[in-house]
Order: structure tokens, then C-alpha cells, then sequence
């Protein structure tokens, strides 16, 4: 560690008993003078979001933890990256925390949005005008509650929200006590079910894996032992393919009848996921921006790849390469 | 230091045999438990009749409680709003952020540009020189450095161990420069050395986590964020070891050097920093190891990497996938460590004068980083840029397959002893679940009580203090019920912890073959990333707080044993011979020789198995664990600050009252 001495009087009066204090301060002070410089020898910073980001040919897609996402991601980065010779790159973020990256310009777009942020859409799309909608991603999710097949054909009417009470020893663990246990999966994920089950009297408690990690594997072993379960659950899902599930028949949905997030008591809505984008990148994107925005595909499609992931075990990267190079009359159709 | 260190490594300053003399109250033979508590226990008797009145025995009474959720969402609405406009963030914060951004990102490009092959013979040859050109150590070193290179490559993360190194050198050596600054103040000036022992010790016990929200809130995800946690963290072992060499300095060298009349600066350049320089390495070591396993855990908030990799993996549950992303992590940590470790033990012995003078000094540096280039400029126009994906094994179908067996056989069905999750029901419903409804039924007064009179009785009455306003802190905050939950759990897991490790302590330090057989698992097991533990224990144990529990007593439990082991391994060998002479059997000496006189060691054993499992509390978020855990979680994930900063610091405050009440050696030192 070498540092300049900034106070040369020191060396002039070597006097033992002062020394150390004269040292601290002497090292307080350098230290005050480089921060000062460092805090005022430049102007402002630059915000990222204004920049140039986005025109440079290089873009930046969040990929969400789950794998239909990534599978989105990764077909959009092969066809960028081999037919448009735009760089991209993808990191991972989490739905909410990934609109603070478009609105920062991090990322340039998210291509699955299951509208878990509402007021982050509020906030950068209507309000602050940094985001915009990109459109249909063309696949449409649902959300539900759901049981093994092999428990749907034991006990039929299972399927039903009014008969659960009625099997809910089916579902006790140590956790949930004496009520039945509805699995839920990651925090980050959106869910009424705490609602549900207060404004539907169930005797239900929802216990959180945590992460979708620790739910999928608590599922497979269940499946496995051929154990009751009911789980929160969503379609499309690559799992879908590895575990036969039944959805159980919640009220059913009406427009607004989820609106106040205390008093929800009907199933979900079907959402058309969304694709958002960062504006400057929709301006200054060119191509890529506009093969982003036509990028739309089915369920079936995207579980094509989305299993090659997770079920294979391929690289994100090489499945990809396999659908689209199995699929040209579809992407064709998105570039620009 | 062979050993690889844990993520919060017991701190020298804190050495457990320096119990100095018997405390006076030990050594009457009146009731000296009863002495020590007189004066709290009069307090009480005066004030918790008061406090009982006016506002019940029940949970934490809503009346003293205080809304901080609310500021802190505003405080991050305000935020998110105001970064792109707000001088705070023009002038200061985004200049730090984009610093970061362009710093990390100008040294992965510059270290995946340059290839695989040059990047590894420089390290293969930096590690050689370090070691020694000459000995037999530097050799080996390389030998470790070449696999350890290789073997990152062979599994196909090249490029992620390539970010993950970038983040490490530019966090060590910016935690370097800013934890020696403080250790050089710490170690010339009391005044400067008051303030900042407690905050590195309260720094200390804080979980990795407690890190990132605060830094999430001003910097949001991404990069930033995760290198600003990982130097703040890795800091203050730097900043301690610092000092602490500093303030160790030969009085008679220091002396004869002022008698020399040397001026203050020289003798700071000339004398005290060079007889420094061991415990400065040493610091160097141990902030490296820390910034490694917090380069991990950052990339909950997006720090790329090794991290990201073990992350992406787990969310199509593939534990092989995940491991071989975990892998390199380990590998690394050994490089670094023994790396280190090899330059602070030169730097004691001192040069060797029979060597030949070509591969010392100056000429030997010269030496090495000529024959790097010419190797790495041969090297890099034979082969291609990238890791060929020819040398590429994939490991993860095989460990899946092996996982599924072990889990399968493991989790139900074994004869008689019922199988894991049979265990675990059995754990939550007789231990947690009494555990939790005891201390939710323990009216709030006794709890702050208790905490205040184990602090006393373990470090006196500053601990008392702390102890017992972190106590009251949580319920201020209004997060009673959880913390007890995470209280119950954490309790729970310490309990184990303590059980397994000193039962397995004691076989090691007795039987030098397990102990040799343990020392590279307990390696592997304190710097493989805790995310890779997510889905076996799910699979054992099924989700929920036993699940959590286990993922902690894991983690924890490295730690435990070689705190044991090495406190069992220090009692004089005289007094077991003794025992022995007399015909004392293995028990008996185990029982009345060894543990009696380990007992400091096992104290800090207790202390760090408490620290531990508490910095596990969020992993086991991401298990089931419910309560604090999960409110973390959701916090990072739903940028819920309110709610995610409030269990953070609610984690912290317990960890506070854990530590105070359980460190015993604190007393002793003299240290508040």
C-alpha cells in the first residue's frame, strides 16, 4: 500500500508521541481529498437509459427463472444472432425486477410477462413512458390448482373446489397441521390462493416451497410415491409432459371479480403473455427491435423446445438451433 | 492455512484460549450465578410488573410497535423514480454503478478474449513463482492450478469460471485497498480502532444476504449490486488482520527504528508494514475466500457467472447440471487459497542461499512472465479462442442418476429406522412445532428478559445490552412472530448442528484416519455454493422447516467439527497421558480430560455453529421455511423492499441476541 503524504510537515518534526495521530490524520485526510475528486472530477453520470444502448447491435433479453422463458429467450437469440447478426445476450431476472432493468435499459425486452407486476406497469408504461408493450408473446398461460391424475381417477370428484373440504386429510403434512396443504411454488410468482381459500372457507393451508426448484422436485417425489397432492400450478409448463395433472374447477373467472387482490374467490383469468420493451430500443433497435415485436408462437411450439431443456437436458443453445432449424416457415415469418 | 475457510470465519482477535485469568465471581464459592444476576433481576422485578400492565403478557404489544415497512416502500418508489433525475444518484451513486458495470465487464471481455490457453498458463505460472521456481511446493502448486484450470474447462464452464474470476479480482482487490485503508487507521490510532471494532464484528455475524437488499434498493439488480455486497463483505477481514499486525509490531524494533530517527512515514513504510506483512497476507487469504463465496450467492440479485449457472440449473432441477457449475467454484477456492496461503509462508521463511539467482526476485518474476508470453502467443495461434467443445464431459445425467438413487433409497422404506421424511415429519411435529408454540406463547417481556440475562451471564453487561435491545428491536419492527419462528428453527438447528459435530469432532480428533478422510469433504462442502443442497434436501426431507433446518445443519456443520477437532487436538498432551497413566478409559478421557479442557474451543464452536446456521435462515427460504426466510426471498424477487428489508434486519437482530448470549470468550477479553 503506498500512498503520496500529503502533508510533508510531518517529516520535519519527528516527535514520538504525536506521530500516530499525525499518521491517522494524515491518512483521514488523503483519504478526504480522493474522495472529493472522485465525487466532483466528473459531471454527472450517465443514466444507461438515454444511451445509445440498443443501436450498437448488441441486445439484451431477461429471462425469467422458468423454462418456457428461456426457451422464448433462446430461440430469439439463435435467430438474432445467426440471421439478423445482432449479438444478444441473456440474463437472468426475475418478472418484477426485470421491468426495473427495462426501465433502466439494462434489458431491451422481456418476452413473457404473466402480469405479476401490475403497478411496475402502471409506474414505467403509463406513468414514466420508459417501457412499452411489445404485444402477444402468442402463447396463452393459466394458472390453477392442480392434482395427479392418478388421485382425479380414485376419487372423480376431487375436481371440484366445493368437495375439497371433504378430502383435505388426503393433503395434511407435519407443515400445514390439521388442514389440507396447497403447495405453492416461488415467492415470485403470482397468486390469490391465500384469498381464495379464506373468501371460499377452505380448510387449506398454503404452504411455499420457496423456489420452483424445491416445488417441481416436492411434486416428482410425491408423483413418484404416488402420494395425494394438490399444487398451485400453470400451464404451459414443460413438466406438464413428464407428470399427468388434472386442474381442479375453481368459481368460475369474471372480468374484474380478481380486482381487489383481499377478496378474490374465482379461478384465474387466462392470460395472453405479454412481450414489454424498453422505448429507446423500440426507436433505436432497427431490425431487432422489429423481429422482436413480430416474435409469436403457440404453447405446443414453445413446449417443443421447453422440453428438448428440461426433459432432454439439452443446452438452451442447442435446442434452439434444433427447433429453428426444423421450423423455418415459422420464424421466417418474423423477420423484418 | 490448508483449510479452506468458512464464509464467516472465526476472527483471530478472538482467540479462544486466551480466557485469561478466572473471573473473581467464579472463584467464590457462594451462588455466583445468583450474584451476577442480582442487579437484573431487581430491575425486572420493578419494571416487568409495569411493563405486564400496561400492555399484556401476550405476543409483542402492537402499542410499541413501529410502521417501517411503509417508509421503506416510499423510500424505494421515491427511488426508482428519481434515480435518472436525483443528484444523489447523477453525481455519486450512478457514477459507482457504472463503474462497476464497465469495470467487471471490461475485465471478463479482457479475460475471455485472451483465451483459454493463455489465461491458464499464466495462472499455472503466476502460481509456480509464488510458490517458489525452485521448491518442490511451487511445482505441486501448478500441478493444482493446472487441473483446477482444466477441470473448469472439461465441464464446459469456461466462460462462467472467466466471469465469475472478473467479479472476484476487480471486488479483492478494491476490498484489499479499502479494508487495508481501514486496518491502516485501525492499527495507529485507539480512537479509530474503538469505532471500528464493533462494526466489523457486528459485520461479522451479519448473514451474506442481510448485503444485498440495501444495495438492491440504491442500485437495483444487476452487476453493482452484487459487486458492492461481495467488497463490503470481504472487507473487513483485510481491515482486522491489518490492524492487528500493525498493532503487533516488535516494540524493540520500533523503538530502535525511532532511535535511528526515522520519520513517522518511515517508519511506517520501513518497519511496520513489513513486519506486518504476514497477518496482512493472511487478511488477503480470508477476503478472498469471503468475496468467493459471496460471488455465489450475489447471483440471487443477477451477478453472472458460476452462480447464475448453479441458478438456471436448478429451475429444471438438475442437480448434475448445478454441480457442474458448483464444481469450478470449489476448484477455485483452492487455487486462491493455497496460492495465498504458499505466499504468506514464504514471506516468513525468508530466501534460501544456496539458490540459483536467476529464479529469484526481480530476475525471477522477469523470468516467469517472459517464458507466460511466448508459451501464451504460441499457444493462442495454435488453438482456437474458446474451450474446445471436444474436451467437454457432461457429468450432470450421471449425478442425477445417482442422486435419484440415493435419494430413493434414502427418503422412505428402510427398515426400521422409517426413512428421511418419516425423520422429518417426526422433527416438525415433536421439536419445531412445540418449539415455535412455546416461544409464541412466552409472553414478550420474559423473552427480552432472558435475553438479557443470558447476555449477561455470557459477556456482561454490554452484551446484556445488545442482547436485549435487539430482542425488543424486532418487535418494534413488527416482525414478533416470524422471528420467533426463524428463532425456533434456528435453535433447532444449532441443537443438531452441536450434536452431530461434536459427536463426530470427537471420533476425528481421536482417529487420525477419519479426520484425513473428513478434511477434503468438509473442504468441499464449506465453499460448494448452498443452492446445489436446494433439491436433495427437498427430495429427503420433502418442503418445509425440517427441509430448512437440514440445508442450515450442513452448511453449519463443516465449521462445527473443525472448531472441535482442533480444540480437542490442543489439550496438553501431558494431562491426557496422565489421565491415561491412570488408567482412565476412552470415555473417562473423552469425558473429564479432553472436553473440560477444550472448552473454550467448543465454545466458539457453539458460537459459530449459531452464527452459520442463522446465515442459512434464507436459503431456507428457497426450501419452505416459511417466516423470515421467505419474506427475504420474496423481498429480492418481488422487489418488495418494505417487507424484505424489515426480515432482513429482524435476521440481523437475531443473530445479535444469538451471538451475544452465546459468546463467552468476549467476557474474558475485555471487549464490550
Amino acid at each position: 500500500m503506498r500512498m503520496k503524504n500529503p502533508n510533508p510537515a510531518g517529516r520535519k518534526n519527528p516527535n514520538p508521541g504525536g506521530s500516530r495521530t499525525r499518521l491517522t490524520r494524515a491518512a483521514g485526510a488523503a483519504a478526504v481529498v480522493l474522495g472529493l475528486t472522485g465525487l466532483t472530477a466528473c459531471g454527472a453520470a450517465d443514466t444507461g437509459s438515454s444511451s445509445s444502448k440498443g443501436s450498437s447491435g448488441s441486445v439484451t433479453i431477461a429471462v425469467p427463472s422458468w423454462v418456457g422463458a428461456e426457451a422464448n429467450a433462446a430461440v430469439a437469440q439463435y435467430i438474432l444472432e445467426n440471421e439478423l447478426d445482432t449479438k444478444a445476450e441473456l440474463t437472468q431476472l426475475d418478472e418484477s425486477v426485470a421491468f426495473d432493468a427495462l426501465n433502466s435499459g439494462k434489458v431491451d425486452a422481456i418476452l413473457e410477462d404473466w402480469g405479476g407486476a401490475p403497478k411496475k406497469v402502471d409506474l414505467y408504461v403509463e406513468d414514466k413512458k420508459t417501457v412499452v408493450a411489445g404485444g402477444d408473446l402468442g402463447v396463452v398461460g393459466h394458472i390453477g390448482w392442480f392434482v395427479p391424475k392418478y388421485l382425479a381417477d380414485e376419487h372423480p370428484d376431487i375436481t371440484d373446489w366445493k368437495n375439497l373440504n371433504k378430502y383435505k386429510n388426503l393433503f395434511k403434512t407435519a407443515e400445514s397441521g390439521d388442514k389440507g396443504q396447497l403447495l405453492e411454488g416461488s415467492p415470485s410468482y403470482t397468486t390469490n390462493d391465500d384469498a381464495i381459500i379464506k373468501n371460499l372457507d377452505l380448510d387449506y393451508k398454503t404452504v411455499y416451497a420457496g423456489s420452483e426448484a424445491a416445488q417441481i422436485t416436492q411434486m416428482k417425489e410425491n408423483y413418484k410415491a404416488k402420494k395425494p397432492f394438490i399444487t398451485y400450478w400453470w400451464t404451459p409448463q414443460w413438466l406438464n409432459a413428464q407428470l399427468d395433472l388434472v386442474e381442479v374447477k375453481l368459481p368460475e373467472y369474471k372480468e374484474g371479480c380478481d380486482a381487489e387482490p383481499e377478496k378474490v374467490a374465482c379461478a384465474y383469468a387466462q392470460t395472453p403473455l405479454q412481450k414489454y420493451f424498453n422505448a429507446d430500443f423500440t426507436k433505436e433497435g432497427g431490425d431487432a427491435a422489429q423481429f422482436l415485436k413480430n416474435f409469436n408462437w403457440t404453447a405446443e411450439q414453445q413446449n417443443v423446445v421447453a422440453s428438448m431443456i428440461a426433459d432432454e437436458k439439452m443446452s438452451s443453445e442447442a435446442a434452439a438451433e434444433k427447433w429453428v432449424k426444423a421450423n423455418k416457415d415459422v420464424w421466417q415469418k418474423w423477420l423484418p | 492455512m490448508s483449510a479452506v475457510t468458512t464464509p464467516a470465519p472465526p476472527s483471530p482477535p478472538r482467540e479462544p484460549a486466551k480466557e485469561r485469568e478466572p473471573r473473581p465471581a467464579r472463584s467464590r464459592p457462594a451462588h455466583p450465578l445468583l450474584r451476577r444476576l442480582l442487579p437484573l433481576a431487581v430491575a425486572a422485578l420493578v419494571l416487568v410488573p409495569v411493563a405486564a400492565a400496561l400492555w399484556g403478557s401476550g405476543a409483542w404489544p402492537s402499542a410499541l410497535t413501529a410502521d417501517v415497512k411503509t417508509p421503506l416502500d416510499d423510500a424505494y418508489a421515491w427511488v426508482v423514480r428519481n434515480r435518472d433525475t436525483s443528484p444523489v444518484f447523477l453525481y455519486f451513486l450512478l457514477h459507482l454503478s457504472n463503474w462497476s458495470d464497465s469495470s467487471v465487464s471490461w475485465m471478463t471481455d479482457l479475460l475471455v478474449n485472451i483465451g483459454w490457453f493463455p489465461v491458464t498458463v499464466g495462472a499455472v505460472l503466476l502460481s509456480w513463482r509464488i510458490g517458489g521456481l525452485q521448491s518442490r511446493r511451487g511445482l505441486k502448486l501448478a500441478g493444482i492450478t493446472l487441473a483446477s484450470f482444466a477441470m473448469c474447462g472439461v465441464l464446459g464452464m469456461w466462460e462462467a469460471t472467466m466471469e465469475t474470476l472478473a467479479l472476484m479480482a476487480i471486488a479483492v482487490t478494491v476490498s484489499a485497498v479499502i479494508g487495508g485503508l481501514l486496518g491502516l487507521g485501525g492499527g495507529l490510532s485507539d480512537r479509530f480502532e474503538k469505532i471500528l471494532r464493533p462494526v466489523l464484528d457486528t459485520m461479522q455475524i451479519m448473514p451474506a444476504f442481510a448485503y444485498l437488499l440495501p444495495l438492491v434498493l440504491l442500485f437495483g439488480i444487476g452487476v453493482p449490486s452484487a459487486l458492492i455486497a461481495t467488497i463490503v463483505y470481504a472487507a473487513p477481514p483485510m481491515a482486522r488482520l491489518t490492524a492487528l499486525g500493525l498493532r503487533g509490531a516488535d516494540a524493540g524494533v520500533m523503538e530502535a527504528a525511532r532511535s535511528l530517527g526515522a520519520s513517522p512515514w518511515q517508519r511506517l513504510l520501513t518497519a511496520r508494514l513489513p513486519l506486518a506483512r504476514k497477518e496482512i497476507l493472511l487478511g488477503l487469504n480470508q477476503t478472498i475466500m469471503m468475496a468467493l463465496s459471496m460471488v455465489t450467492i450475489a447471483s440471487v440479485v443477477g451477478a453472472g457467472g458460476l452462480g447464475e449457472e448453479v441458478f438456471q440449473a436448478l429451475s429444471t432441477v438438475d442437480v448434475g447440471r448445478a454441480l457442474a457449475a458448483g464444481i469450478p467454484i470449489v476448484l477455485l477456492a483452492v487455487w486462491l487459497d493455497r496460492t495465498t496461503a504458499a505466499a504468506g509462508d514464504r514471506l516468513g521463511e525468508g530466501s534460501d542461499p544456496s539458490a540459483v539467482r536467476l529464479l529469484h526476485g526481480l530476475r525471477g518474476w522477469s523470468l516467469t512472465a517472459g517464458v507466460g508470453v511466448v508459451v501464451s502467443a504460441v499457444g493462442a495461434a495454435l488453438l482456437i479462442e474458446e474451450w474446445p467443445e471436444a474436451w467437454t464431459v457432461d457429468i450432470s445425467q450421471p449425478v442425477n442418476r445417482a442422486m435419484d438413487w440415493f435419494t430413493g433409497h434414502l427418503a422412505e422404506g428402510v427398515p426400521v429406522l422409517g426413512g428421511t421424511r418419516t425423520w422429518a415429519d417426526g422433527f416438525t411435529t415433536w421439536v419445531l412445532d412445540p418449539l415455535r408454540d412455546g416461544l409464541t406463547a412466552t409472553p414478550w417481556w420474559l423473552l427480552v428478559l432472558v435475553a438479557a440475562a443470558l447476555g449477561l451471564l455470557a459477556g456482561g453487561w454490554g452484551a446484556m445490552a445488545t442482547a436485549a435491545v435487539s430482542m425488543a428491536g424486532i418487535g418494534v419492527i413488527d416482525v414478533w412472530n416470524n422471528s420467533l419462528d426463524t428463532l425456533s428453527q434456528a435453535i433447532a438447528g444449532v441443537v443438531v448442528t452441536l450434536l452431530l459435530g461434536f459427536l463426530v469432532g470427537v471420533v476425528a480428533a481421536r482417529v487420525p484416519v477419519v479426520e484425513r478422510v473428513l478434511r477434503p469433504l468438509l473442504d468441499t462442502m464449506q465453499t460448494l455454493p448452498q443452492f446445489i443442497y436446494l433439491i436433495p434436501v427437498v427430495a429427503l426431507f420433502n418442503v418445509g422447516r425440517s427441509a430448512a433446518v437440514a440445508a442450515a445443519v450442513l452448511y453449519a456443520l463443516p465449521a462445527v467439527i473443525r472448531i472441535t477437532v482442533q480444540g480437542l487436538r490442543q489439550v496438553d498432551p501431558a494431562a491426557l497421558e496422565a489421565s491415561r497413566s491412570l488408567g482412565a478409559g476412552t470415555f473417562q478421557q473423552i469425558r473429564q480430560v479432553q472436553v473440560p479442557l477444550a472448552r473454550p474451543a467448543l465454545m466458539l464452536a457453539l458460537n459459530q455453529g449459531v452464527v452459520l446456521v442463522l446465515a442459512m435462515v434464507i436459503i431456507g427460504g428457497f426450501v419452505g421455511s416459511g417466516a423470515l426466510g421467505y419474506d427475504v426471498v420474496f423481498g429480492l424477487q418481488k422487489s418488495a423492499l418494505g417487507t424484505g428489508l424489515t426480515a432482513g434486519v429482524a435476521i440481523v437482530l437475531l443473530g445479535l441476541v444469538l451471538d451475544r448470549t452465546t459468546q463467552r470468550t468476549r467476557a474474558a477479553t475485555g471487549a464490550p
